[in-house]
């Protein structure tokens, strides 16, 4: 209760500081809006049903994307986790296509796919599956040895091992990968809607493209919050249960449990 | 091929014989002869402790026991079979507790058992419940891992050896790392395990008094190369107190005997 005060009072603080930056004067209305012009835009954007549509696209683009990233990262990531020939090979492809920025790709998916979903995916799928990858890599690698050690003596070989030893207990860097993949998706999406105009969907990045096209301030800013809250929301929803349940488990991170 | 061996000392045929068995680690700065040529017999039901310096093949030989590990020569039979690799018939026991943090102490004995195809569900929670029991961990069956002690895990990790109902047990160093108290405890618990199931149990250590308080025979190893140096007959009835007088003896014999192989060591 206490720390959701704090946290509401901090960010009633950052809004009055921006509405009293708009009201110095210092800077033009156009540029900074007030803070109640751009909720006027969300409100707007809510009841016109713009903003729901756009942000259905959106996810929907990001699901599909991800989806296939996490399903090809995973067995891929376990795969180079247990063969040198495949870290040395499919591994190292992983490291030097994750410090590519996931914009870098729009050019090329433009060109391959034209201005379609599939360019989209594409963008998407090449943001995700590289970090996914090398999280899932790091995790098998350093699940301690003692743990197969024991499973084999009990007769736990190939699929059982795999399933019920393997996976499991990598479970914590596969979560962590998976938001890692995430984030990375969405940021790859973000940087596909805005780059790469279609018709078939308009989506959160194209909102915020013809945001600043029309010079639309509040609805560029607008756009960013609304962002940002559905980046958090799907932190809070889809990764905090199992990290609680994880740390839970494992007996880390007790201080925040 | 082998006429079934027995033992000298108590007459029952051999569980386990470890025939030649050599093995050799290359590390990046050296090669380390682990075991060199070592033969052993070990009788069923009895209680053999390994015992020896750092680097003399104790942990090596359990594992090559175990089929963890293959011998670069020799080879070791169970029932006369020769071991390829692990098997349910010789579970481990390890120093640190190699529990499952993702499933519960329950859980974690359940595994073994599920591996069994030839028990029912409800068998196989029987005996999980029994073993837990055992240990007297009935009441911590649903914990996670991380909320149980130190001891409360080697006695979890006791039951899950145990609950498949292995014929040999095989455990490296268990109690190292735990305190005196608890150490204590489990030496009467292991004791009264053993005698009520009369499993081989094969112990590594490098406690003489443990050795001496536990085993059938204490079984001395020296380092570099690896080898079986004197074993010792401890005639005392089980179950012993590891704090007895009556250790005394064996257990200075024994400390002064692996003070000689550490001093070859150190000469070599």
């Amino acid at each position: 209760m206490k720390r959701t005060a704090v946290a509401l009072l901090f960010f009633a603080f950052l809004i009055g500081a921006w509405e009293l930056a708009v009201r110095s004067g210092r800077w033009s209305v156009v540029l900074l809006p007030s803070p109640i012009f751009v909720a006027e835009y969300i409100w707007g954007a809510l009841l016109d049903g713009t903003l729901l549509e756009s942000t259905w696209v959106t996810l929907k683009r990001l699901l599909i994307g991800y989806a296939a990233g996490v399903i090809i990262g995973l067995p891929l990531g376990l795969l180079t986790s247990t063969t040198q020939i495949l870290e040395d090979t499919i591994g190292s492809l992983a490291l030097g296509f994750q410090t590519l920025p996931s914009v870098c790709w729009v050019p090329l998916a433009l060109v391959w796919f034209g201005q379609t979903e599939g360019a989209m995916l594409f963008v998407v799928i090449m943001g995700t599956v590289w970090s996914v990858i090398l999280a899932t890599d790091h995790g098998a690698r350093n699940i301690p040895p003692i743990y197969a050690r024991a499973a084999r003596t009990m007769g736990s070989e190939g699929l059982h091992k795999w399933t019920r030893v393997i996976l499991p207990a990598s479970l914590p860097f596969l979560v962590s990968g998976m938001k890692q993949g995430w984030a990375f998706a969405w940021r790859s999406l973000m940087a596909a809607e805005i780059y790469v105009t279609i018709l078939t969907g308009f989506g959160l990045g194209h909102l915020l493209h013809y945001g600043r096209e029309l010079n639309a301030m509040e609805q560029v800013i607008g756009i960013m919050i609304v962002i940002v809250v559905i980046g958090l929301l799907v932190d809070r929803l889809l990764f905090s249960p199992w990290e609680r349940f994880l740390h839970r488990r494992w007996g880390t991170n007790v201080k925040a449990a | 091929m082998e006429s079934p061996s027995t033992d000298s000392l108590t007459g029952n045929p051999a569980k386990l014989i470890v025939e030649g068995v050599s093995k050799r680690f290359t590390s990046s700065r050296a090669l380390v002869q682990a075991l060199d040529d070592v033969s052993l017999t070990i009788a069923d039901g009895e209680f053999v402790c390994l015992i020896g310096p750092s680097g003399c093949g104790k942990s090596t030989l359990l594992d090559i026991i175990a089929g963890l590990t293959k011998p670069d020569s020799g080879r070791v039979l169970a029932d006369g079979k020769v071991v390829e690799g692990p098997g349910r018939q010789r579970l481990v026991m390890f120093q640190e507790s190699a529990l499952f943090p993702w499933l519960d102490a329950f859980g974690n004995v359940m595994f073994g058992l599920k591996l069994r195809p030839d028990l029912t569900r409800a068998e196989r929670k029987d005996i999980a419940n029994h073993f837990l029991q055992l240990v007297g961990l009935e009441k911590f069956k649903r914990a996670h891992v991380h909320e149980l002690s130190g001891g409360m895990k080697q006695r979890v990790a006791l039951a899950r050896a145990l609950a498949p109902d292995p014929q040999v047990l095989l455990m490296d160093e268990p109690f190292a790392a735990l305190d005196a108290l608890t150490r204590d405890q489990l030496y009467d618990d292991i004791q009264r395990i053993w005698i009520e199931s009369r499993k081989t149990i094969v112990f590594v250590t490098h406690n003489v008094r443990e050795a001496v308080c536990l085993g059938n025979r204490v079984v001395l190893m020296s380092p570099s190369p690896g080898r079986i140096t004197t074993i010792f007959d401890i005639a005392l009835p089980h179950p012993r107190d590891i704090n007895s007088r009556d250790l005394a003896g064996d257990t200075s014999t024994i400390a002064a005997a692996l003070k000689g192989t550490l001093k070859e060591a150190a000469f070599e």
